[in-house]
């Protein structure tokens, strides 16, 4: 081959490894919806999943949030002086908390919370043999470890989403009432006012795909890992890497066919 | 009642198994004995269907291991893993009656954990480990449960992946005696792959030497040293002269 063919064939080769791991992530995550809709259903992993992802998560999502909303308060505060639109505080938080940060902040937090840990869990399992000793006492690892996962994750991430939602609106009432002098019964009027049920619903709908990648990418990753503890290493950081672009990349698409008018 | 039928296996352009043949009986201990990176493991794990061969067929009491109902045929097998494999998340009692908690053979949660104690006892090891994680258990201690959840249906069939590994000369001698001593007890036909030969002498009433992907040699665990095979002459004494190639 030519010398000036050569960045052709890598960029034909990166185009099929890209597409090729895109198929096998396709057919990972049509198995696995696959496996849902079909006994034997692992009620007890899928509880121990709901506390895993769901209720350990919830100090880190609470942290998180209140700290985004109470940034965003000072920022639009901030930067709506300059045009004399100060008061317009609880509305551009609540709106920004609610359809944006809530459902994105959660999802990066359980990337990175979540995510690293199954992938790791899994791959270390794989690296022991435990997922071989699974499907010799005749349990498929897919319905064990991957569906009671990722059905927690699209259950439970829309409730933390509310949660980090309430938080971040608190977050922002809590700066401007306690130093930008705003009146704590007429913000909280405002940004009850302001919302929509559509706002939250698109919320929530966020937080369901979010919950679903998050989980999906650890258990795709755990379940594909390579030898030893640079493969569970591997594993574990290409789940987190994977999650985190998928999650933003999925907001922006959602975004666009939520609020395109 | 196991039968290799000219089952090839390559990974890549890595030729693993190139056509092993090789029939267990009922009822009786194979032993497959061959160095690291033989294909033992391979061969061990294309039964249970972890890993597909490329060509040939593996028959259990006549069947083809990869049709019909896999879950049924699995329900016959219990297997001890090289490194125990057990798992993390669940406590000793509950890794051995793993498969009695869910499945076609699902039981009581109390029987499930009376069975459980009853075979970790079997295996020498006392109630209190029952509620212990795998974890907080020695190597030796480890493959004793492994082995009790292997036991714990009470398979027709257990394999056994060098199940030795890992453990002190005594701790080793005390899993073989085990190992023996259950299969006789349970009648079950075993298939064992390893290269500690102390394992071979006490668990083997056959032994199979696997070379190059090939069996090169099986008969009684009595002739291995009179077999007059040049490999399994090389191999038993660990002699670096001979056929089988020694990397310095």
């Amino acid at each position: 081959m030519s010398r000036a063919l050569t960045p052709l064939a890598v960029l034909g080769a990166l185009t099929l490894a890209a597409l090729a791991a895109l198929g096998r992530l396709a057919i990972f995550t049509g198995q696995t919806f696959a496996h849902m809709l079909r006994p034997p259903f692992y009620y007890k992993e899928f509880g121990a999943a709901l506390l895993q992802v769901g209720y350990f998560s919830l100090p880190v999502i609470g942290l998180t949030t209140l700290f985004t909303g109470g940034a965003l308060a000072l920022q639009i505060y901030a930067g709506g002086a300059r045009f004399n639109a100060e008061a317009v505080v609880p509305q551009i938080v609540a709106i920004g908390i609610v359809r944006e940060l809530g459902p994105v902040m959660v999802g990066l937090m359980i990337a990175a919370r979540v995510t690293s840990s199954i992938a790791a869990e899994i791959a270390t399992m794989k690296v022991t043999e435990q997922l071989d000793a699974l499907v010799t006492l005749s349990t498929h690892p897919m319905k064990y470890l991957t569906v009671p996962r990722v059905l927690a994750g699209i259950i439970v991430v829309p409730l933390l989403v509310a949660v980090g939602n309430i938080i971040g609106i608190m977050g922002g009432w809590a700066v401007a009432v306690g130093t930008l002098d705003f009146n704590s019964a007429t913000y909280l009027q405002n940004t009850a006012d302001f919302l929509e049920t559509s706002d939250v619903m698109t919320s929530l709908a966020k937080g369901a795909v979010n919950g679903g990648i998050a989980t999906l990418m650890g258990c795709y990753y755990g379940m594909n890992s390579g030898r030893g503890a640079m493969g569970v290493g591997k594993a574990t950081k290409g789940s987190v890497e994977a999650a985190a672009v998928l999650i933003l990349a999925a907001n922006f698409v959602l975004t666009g066919i939520f609020f395109s008018t | 009642m196991i039968r290799f039928e000219n089952v090839h296996k390559a990974f890549g352009s890595n030729k693993v198994l190139r056509g092993v043949t090789l029939h267990i009986p009922k009822g009786e201990s194979m032993v497959i004995i061959g160095g690291s990176g033989t294909g033992k493991s391979v061969a061990l794990k294309s039964v249970l269907g972890l890993v597909k061969p490329d060509s040939g067929t593996i028959l259990v009491d006549g069947k083809d291991s990869t049709k019909g109902d896999h879950d049924a045929f699995l329900a016959r097998f219990g297997m001890l893993f090289q490194g125990g494999a057990l798992f993390d998340s669940l406590p000793v009692w509950q890794n051995v009656a793993f498969r009695l908690m869910r499945g076609s053979l699902k039981r009581p949660y109390e029987e499930s954990r009376a069975i459980a104690i009853e075979k970790l006892r079997r295996v020498g090891l006392k109630s209190e480990v029952a509620d212990r994680f795998p974890a907080e258990l020695s190597g030796g201690m480890q493959k004793r449960v492994g082995l009790a959840r292997a036991i714990a249906a009470e398979p027709q069939i257990i394999f056994f992946d060098e199940p030795t590994t890992g453990l002190d000369p005594i701790m080793a001698g005390v899993i073989n005696d085990l190992i023996r001593e259950i299969v006789v007890e349970m009648g079950a036909t075993a298939m064992t792959i390893t290269h500690d030969m102390s394992s071979v002498r006490a668990i083997a009433d056959k032994v199979a030497m696997l070379h190059d992907g090939v069996i090169q040699w099986t008969g009684p665990v009595a002739d291995l040293d009179n077999s007059g095979d040049p490999y399994v002459t090389q191999f038993i004494s660990g002699s670096a002269e001979g056929p089988i190639e020694a990397v310095r």
